[in-house]
């Protein structure tokens, strides 16, 4: 299926004016979230999973290749084709956790 | 603008939420039988369940000019008991003859476990059986791209389904075209955490056009937001798209694939 270029009506620079303070406030709220984490007591000598794949994803925007959301879900996603014995909790944790957890 | 809200539970939701839907100019909806947050201690829950979707819900909605339609199955995180959900399953159809059901759903994957992917397969031959729409119901977060593979496998392997009547649900970015290339309708659910935001439901229309592609609520008893289609409406129009465009997705789109049931004769 071919994506569309030029689809969104928007000028750049109108774009950027209208979306850009609320990106911001959320790249903040991801910048102090990992500022939270390295003062919180019992820390692991690791990163839990989710958070390393949090990390991934961030070094991700800055590769300029584009398509970022996509690429993000696809590097939290369970890469594997084949259903799993049992369903065990009903939840989802957001990141794979790998075939061990 | 008027709209339909394909997917939104509101068995979970106030009076209230009906009234403000219908000012926002919502003119119907459909809600899919799902899990209630707890599960069911009994088939014969489901059949209440049943009766509250085919009964009641019309009858709320219509105090506020809504037309209410519904989907039955059971949800696949109440499927991992094989026994207990066919004795749900065994319940369907003599409910799928009564006015406001379209079809099966949302049935789906939940783990992407073995016994999820048998009840799937059981209803998706209880659809083709009965000639049934399908809503499909696609696993949260990490096991969504590998569920959305094996729930179209499924459903082609059964081969009397034709794809084009069936809508596959919660799309997100890494799974709405490989729905599109089957030949499926995708449907995007704008949630505040999960799933997709207005703004990411925008710019996927944005990449890949609105053929075959709805969005909806799929308001319930968690975080979520009955009134997310009219604001997807609001977010199109203020980067400059034009009124036919949001009516397309928002109302077109859901009545062309509506439509094929017989029973859903809404009058726009
Ligand atoms: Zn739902």
């Amino acid at each position: 299926m071919p994506r569309r270029a030029d689809s969104c009506p928007l000028p750049y620079r109108q774009a950027v004016d209208l979306y850009f303070m609320e990106h911001r406030a959320k790249l903040l709220d991801v910048a102090a979230f990992l500022d939270r984490l390295g003062r919180t007591v019992e820390r692991p000598a690791q990163d839990d999973f989710r958070v390393a794949a949090l990390r991934e994803a961030i070094a991700l925007l800055g590769d300029g290749k584009g398509e970022y959301a996509r690429r993000i879900l696809d590097l939290f996603s369970d890469p594997g084709t084949e259903p799993i014995a049992t369903a065990g909790e009903k939840g989802a944790s957001g990141a794979y956790p790998g075939p061990t957890a | 603008m008027k709209y339909i809200d394909p997917h939104i539970h509101m068995v979970s939701r106030t009076t209230d939420d009906y009234a403000r839907m219908a000012q926002a100019d919502c003119i119907a909806l459909t809600e899919p039988a799902f899990w209630a947050g707890f599960d069911r201690s009994s088939p014969q829950g489901f059949f209440d369940y049943f009766r509250q979707l085919t009964e009641t819900e019309p009858r709320r909605a219509a105090a506020y000019g809504i037309r209410h339609y519904c989907w039955l199955c059971i949800n696949p995180k109440e499927a991992e008991d094989v026994g207990f959900a066919r004795e749900v399953i065994a319940l369907i159809p003599e409910f799928l003859q009564r006015d406001n059901v379209l079809g099966i759903g949302e049935i789906g994957l939940n783990k992407n476990s073995r016994n999820e992917l048998v009840i799937l397969e059981e209803q998706i031959a209880l659809a083709a059986e009965h000639g049934q729409m399908i809503l499909v119901h696609t696993p949260h977060l990490e096991d969504k791209r590998k569920g959305t593979k094996l729930i179209m496998d499924a459903i082609q392997a059964n081969g009397a389904i034709e794809p084009g009547r069936v809508l596959i649900d919660h799309v997100e970015e890494h799974t709405v075209e490989m729905v599109l290339d089957r030949g499926f309708w995708a449907g995007m659910t704008l949630y505040p955490d999960s799933k997709c935001t207005p703004q990411r439901a925008v710019d996927i229309i944005e990449t890949y056009g609105s053929e075959r592609l709805w969005i909806n609520s799929a308001g319930d008893w968690g975080p979520s937001d009955p009134l997310a289609v009219p604001k997807a409406q609001v977010e199109m129009l203020r980067r400059g798209h034009s009124r036919a465009d949001v009516s397309r997705i928002s109302l077109d789109n859901p009545l062309q694939f509506l439509r094929q049931s017989p029973r859903f004769d809404v009058d726009v």
